[in-house]
């Protein structure tokens, strides 16, 4: 094993500072270090997309990150977006547009959503689309998650 | 999987970052973007003992414009920024459309430019683009620094001149010459895949129009970067009709490339694709040219 490293990040608005492996992912490390179990891991090669977080504000591949690199950045994972009282918009439209089945795919499809909604306003389907392209979902075909990026765009401009 | 473990180093100056190069060695590797050698050690294809994160030295992230009329890009570029970088799509248009074809946004937040051409995947997009562009690289060790044109920099299947030690902190992109245009397609099995097959076109006209000079550059072609020299060479002082244009696909596609099959494509099938992309950059690249020169 090597040396350990300090790392401060915060995480959803919380500070954290742990000694942890170099090698540790920083997927892993908020799932198993800080227990945060939304950020999922699919395929650990950047191809699947589950394991999105917004790093400083863009989302970012964890599982293609190191959580040393983490030192002194911002980190969204799914579960700041929303809370169970009060969901994110986007969450609320996954919910009512059926974008989800098994759920695996959707905090990477969430956490990538959140800032592209930001940016698009009123997006059309080939940008949302684009937008989605980097993250795979095995239910449900794409088409509801679609949807649910349409109605998300609705209620927030509301 | 999980990468084997490693000593971590994350220095501030660049100074620094060549000061642990050349003390480590053999035994050190460069963290850019990670978007590539992450995924490597995560399958313990890569198991170095040091890594040498160059994610906080900022003097390595810049986009400047250069005298010759070109741009200089810092190492350590995101491929998100170069993408959105207004003095890019001015001065370096081919680069400007090249962008979004690289990877998914999660990863062009990350990948650096001079990470994805130290990788040296003959797939990769920037490769083909900085030979097609006659790029230069600045490469630096503590003993000093050279530069190589990117042509020359890529050796083989993930394999450049780079030394142990050295590091690559700029790349030099000159202007296009007057009346030029250009094309990149690729075929890829999902947007944003690595490409089966890819072309890049650089063409420049004389003044009746007939071709001056023509670089083709493909990706996923052979074990490197791959030059369409004998399609180009049967294009110069040619008018760009359509029977020349096609002539200079076929021959780029039995001459020139030399793809291999794997699970995503055959040999036989990527040659066909250069050859119908060879057929259809030009083309571009020649509207583009002929609207450049009025
Ligand atoms: C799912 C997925 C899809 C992708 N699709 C594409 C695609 O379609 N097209 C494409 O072109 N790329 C693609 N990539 C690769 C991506 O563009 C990488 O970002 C890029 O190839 C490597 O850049 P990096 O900054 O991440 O480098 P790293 O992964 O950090 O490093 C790569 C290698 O270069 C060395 N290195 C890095 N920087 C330097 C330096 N300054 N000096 C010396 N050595 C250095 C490292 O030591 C390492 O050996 C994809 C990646 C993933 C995960
Ligand atoms: S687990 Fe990170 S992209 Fe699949
Ligand atoms: S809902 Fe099951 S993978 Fe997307």
């Amino acid at each position: 094993m090597s040396d350990l490293c300090n790392v401060t990040v915060t995480v959803n608005g919380n500070r954290y500072e742990r000694d942890v492996e170099p090698r540790l992912l920083l997927s892993d490390f908020l799932r198993h270090e800080l227990g945060l179990l939304g950020t999922h891991v699919g395929c650990e090669h950047g191809v699947c997309g589950a394991c999105t977080v917004l790093f400083d504000g863009e989302p970012v591949r964890s599982c293609l990150m190191f959580a040393v690199q983490a030192q002194g950045h911002e980190i969204t994972t799914v579960e700041g977006l929303g809370t169970m009282e009060a969901l994110h918009p986007l969450q609320e439209a996954f919910w009512e547009a059926h974008a989800l089945q098994c759920g695996f795919c959707t905090p990477g499809f969430l956490t990538t959503l959140v800032p592209f909604l930001e940016e698009h306003p009123d997006p059309d389907d080939d940008e949302i689309r684009e937008a989605i392209s980097g993250n795979l979902c095995r239910c449900t075909g794409y088409q509801h998650i679609v949807d649910a990026v349409k109605l998300a765009a609705e209620k927030m401009r509301a | 999987m999980k990468p084997p473990p490693f000593e971590y180093y994350a220095p501030t100056t660049l100074d620094e970052a060549l000061a642990l190069m050349a003390e480590h060695g053999y035994d050190a590797k460069a963290l850019a973007g990670g978007q590539s050698l992450i995924p490597m050690m995560n399958f313990r294809l890569a198991q170095p003992e040091i890594l040498v994160d160059l994610n906080n030295i900022a003097d390595l992230s810049y986009i400047r414009p250069s005298d010759d009329g070109g741009v200089l890009i810092g190492a350590m570029t995101r491929h998100k920024t170069v993408g959105h970088s207004p003095l890019i799509a001015e001065r370096a248009p081919l680069l400007h459309e090249t962008m979004p074809n690289i990877a998914t946004e999660q990863i062009r937040n990350r990948g650096t430019f001079g990470g994805s051409l130290a990788h040296a995947d003959p797939s990769a997009e920037l490769v083909a683009v900085s030979v097609a562009l006659d790029a230069r690289l600045r490469i630096c060790s503590q003993e000093g620094e050279r530069w190589v044109p990117a042509k020359e920099f890529f050796v083989s299947l993930f394999t450049t001149i780079l030394e142990p030690e050295e590091l690559v902190v700029e790349i030099a992109v000159p202007p296009m010459p007057e009346r030029s245009g250009w094309s990149l397609k690729e075929v890829a099995r999902r947007p944003h895949d690595f490409a089966l097959t890819g072309v890049v076109a650089v063409l420049t006209l004389d003044d009746e129009n007939h071709c001056q000079q023509v670089k083709l550059v493909y990706l996923s072609a052979g074990d490197g970067p791959v030059e369409g020299i004998q399609a180009a060479a049967s294009l110069q002082g040619q008018p760009l009709t359509a029977e020349n244009i096609q002539a200079a696909a076929e021959i780029a596609a039995s001459e020139d490339v030399d793809p291999s099959s794997d699970i995503h494509a055959t040999a036989e099938y990527r040659r066909h694709l250069a050859k119908v992309l060879t057929r259809q950059t030009l083309e571009e690249a020649y509207e583009r040219a002929i609207s450049n020169t009025q």
